[in-house]
């Protein structure tokens, strides 16, 4: 990806210019993350690392704006990209720049009295700060009134609501305050950072294969993809390029982990919408898959089965038939729930016209994903950018027409169906061969040469005393996870740990939409749109 | 009074029953006695034993469900491992009407006033079961934002291992809290 090195005081001039110019049209922020750079060079400690992406051309390009640490500031862009608003927050919570003129520059991840800024290298992991009393929001809530051109209603008739961190029409640890009026939606602030544990912070002082079990827990749906994910970006540091059966078996298990991952989310949401039935049905199908991965990793959930350079293993000589047998049950598990949902008129009445974005708005606030093709933009990296021989399988995206709940659900649904035709392909045209890169320094050697070979035992001992090390450099490659684009862009200094490693979660940009989204709309249409977006509060909140 | 499944209360007429709860050979419940002053077919027992019969078989559970644990919670209440068999698939996300709270997944300081203001609204008698190594200790997320263990701010009644521990944990954690239950020596 080409780097363009910006004075700070240009960016936002130059980020519009990028985003209007016909011949460039980086149209989306991907992300945006700061680099302490302190121990990598002298000068200005921060870099601000804006990546943008052209969706229609297809190419991604990084800008570089280096900060001083003392007079730590940087122009805010949250004129020109929606999710900068998020992003913005987010790096200044965790380095401490201050973006100038942002309308709500505050803490997201961690909690309001933390003191310092933990993704600074000279702060200590072990430091764990105490929380006394949970943030009212009245401040933001106060600043979204006075931002309202149009403001409804008067003081006296409000209602105020906690959505969460723990109610019972919520998921997970996401806390919505929204302001009612009757039972519509005046004001919606959400707060997130309950289930921040540190990822990123901990990827630095583990070794690259030690991260592995901390990807699976970010989008703990769908396990499998983060470890593809993560792995083929430490991959492409190294500069190096996995077997061909690798591939393959990657493919299978990112596959049926969308599979999973679809149907817990349309599960929950289908419970949300008061339809209990659809959650039995479709969790016996999850069940079934549970099975068979946990026969191939050891693990239900918690799977950990990349390397760098590979798999932990080979697929087991059952595996083909069980994963035969499991994609017979798709089809009724799906039939049976569409044959509930898709003319039912509560559903419809519930889901159809609810939430609606199009796509120049979803784009803007980096969209991707289901949640980006319901509204008719067939965009998806398996076909746009192919890795892992997709352009070499047979599928469709599926793609929705006006972006509201409903097109939400059923792209998924439909994403279902075209998984299974991958991972039948996949099973046919499975290459035999080795499952890992024949590399000493990457991989570990077979057990056998380990004990008979001086090399093998040199090889061995070398990988486990100082791991892996990509040569000095950073990357960032991007994965077609369920939920849309998942990113990691990480720094290498030469060692054995990540400089830095971020990742770039597609629900965290999804939500940063939900305002928009609810705002005007019913109180109990929120608990559908929510459910609808597929938050998972591990990768939102990491 | 009608006839309890495990014998217990009275029965007004036990030739009625499918299968008699004072059949030879089956064992009553603790404390609950065949041998009846009053006549056939009555059984005596202490009130106390009796409530904590009734409590332990109709424990509401509260998933505080935060991470990837919650997602293994539901698959417990689902059909397959099915929660409701230990009478425990009333799930209540109120704890104002649930006796069990259940941690599943990492609590951060963030999210530990909350947690801590939850399991005082709930009221007592109440148990808790810290679900998986975060609840328990942390886990592997030892940093600047994890708590290190629920019980620094609530207390504990049973915890499970395992990163997340399979249904099968889950279920066991249940039995256990049943026994404690059972022994509670004062119920009120
Ligand atoms: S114990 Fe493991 S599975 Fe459970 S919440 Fe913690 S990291 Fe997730």
């Amino acid at each position: 990806m080409p780097v363009v090195r910006l004075a700070r005081g240009a960016i936002t001039e130059a980020l519009r210019f990028l985003r209007d110019e016909p011949s460039y049209r980086f149209d989306m922020l991907t992300d945006l993350t700061v680099v302490d750079c302190g121990e990598l060079r002298d000068g200005d400690r921060f870099d601000v690392v804006y990546l943008l992406h052209s969706l229609e051309r297809g190419e991604r390009l990084a800008i570089k704006s280096p900060v001083p640490e003392e007079d730590c500031w940087i122009e805010t862009a949250t004129g020109i990209y929606k999710n900068a608003d998020w992003t913005e927050r987010e790096a200044y919570d965790q380095y401490g720049v201050v973006f100038r003129d942002h309308p709500n520059l505050k803490r997201i991840l961690n909690h309001k009295e933390f003191v310092g800024h933990p993704l600074r290298r000279d702060y200590d992991i072990y430091k764990g700060q105490w929380l006394s009393e949970v943030d009212d929001l009245e401040d933001e809530l106060e600043r979204r009134r006075r931002r309202d051109p149009t403001p409804r209603g008067g003081q006296a008739d409000a209602m105020i609501l906690n959505l969460g961190p723990s109610h019972p029409a919520a998921h997970g640890t996401l806390r919505n305050l929204v302001e009612l009026e009757g039972e519509t939606v005046r004001y919606c602030i959400p707060e997130i950072g309950y289930l921040h544990r540190g990822f990123e912070k901990s990827a630095e002082t583990h070794e690259y294969n030690q991260v592995i079990p901390y990807t699976d827990r970010l989008n703990y749906c769908s396990c499998l993809i983060n470890n593809v994910a993560y792995s083929r970006a430490v991959e492409a540091l190294c500069g190096i390029e996995v077997t061909d059966r690798c591939k393959f078996i990657r493919v299978i298990i990112t596959e049926l982990s969308r599979i999973m991952d679809h149907l817990v989310c349309n599960a929950a949401n289908l419970v949300d919408l008061g339809a209990l039935t659809n959650y039995w049905y479709l969790f016996n199908l999850r069940e079934r898959i549970y099975n068979v991965i946990e026969s191939l990793t050891g693990a239900r959930l918690t799977t950990s089965y990349t390397r760098i350079g590979g798999l932990w293993a080979d697929i087991t000589p059952d595996f083909e038939e069980a994963v035969r047998a499991v994609l017979k049950e798709v089809p009724k598990a799906v039939g049976d729930t569409l044959k509930l949902i898709a003319r039912n008129k509560i559903f419809i009445d519930r889901t159809v016209g609810i939430g609606v974005i199009d796509a120049e708005e979803a784009i803007s606030f980096g969209f991707t994903g289901p949640c980006l093709r319901a509204t008719g933009y067939e965009y998806d990296l398996r076909k746009r950018h192919p890795y892992d021989h997709y352009d070499s399988f047979d599928f469709e995206i599926p793609s929705g027409h006006q972006g509201d709940t409903y097109d939400r659900v059923m792209v998924r649904f439909e994403e279902i169906r075209q998984s299974c035709r991958i991972v039948e392909q996949a099973l046919d045209k499975m290459p035999s061969g080795p499952v890992n890169v024949e590399h000493p320094r990457i991989i570990l050697p077979p057990k056998k040469q380990t004990y008979e070979s001086i090399e093998g035992l040199v090889g061995h001992f070398k990988l486990i005393m100082h791991g892996v090390n990509p040569p000095v450099g950073e990357a960032y490659v991007a994965t077609e996870a369920a939920n849309g684009e998942l990113g990691f862009f990480i720094v290498s200094d030469g060692g054995m740990k990540p400089y830095k490693c971020k990742v770039r979660p597609p629900c965290f940009h999804i939500y940063s939409a939900l305002p928009r989204l609810v705002e005007g709309g019913m109180v109990a249409d929120v608990v559908a749109i929510l459910g609808s977006l597929n938050i998972i509060a591990g990768e939102l909140d990491r | 009074m009608a006839q309890g499944r495990d014998g217990v209360g009275v029965s007004e007429d036990p030739a009625r029953r499918g299968v008699p709860a004072d059949s030879p050979g089956r064992p009553l419940p603790r404390g609950i006695h065949r041998e009846s002053p009053v006549g056939e077919g009555v059984y005596l027992t202490k009130l106390d034993l009796a409530i904590n019969w009734a409590r332990k078989n109709s424990i509401w559970p509260l998933p505080f469900g935060t991470a990837c644990c919650a997602i293994e919670f539901m698959g417990v209440v689902s059909s397959v491992f099915d929660l409701s068999r230990f009478g425990a698939e009333v799930v209540r996300f109120s704890p104002r009407q649930s006796d069990l709270l259940l941690v599943a997944g990492t609590v951060t300081y963030k999210q530990a006033p909350i947690l801590r203001r939850i399991y005082e609204q709930m009221c007592e008698p109440k148990w808790v079961v810290a679900m998986g190594v975060c609840a328990s200790s942390g886990g592997f997320y030892d940093n600047y934002c994890t708590l290190q263990g629920i019980d620094k701010v609530i207390p504990v009644d049973f915890y499970i291992a395992g990163c997340p521990p399979r249904p099968e944990a889950i279920l066991q954690a249940l039995l256990e809290i049943q026994k404690k239950i059972e022994r509670n020596p004062a119920p009120r």
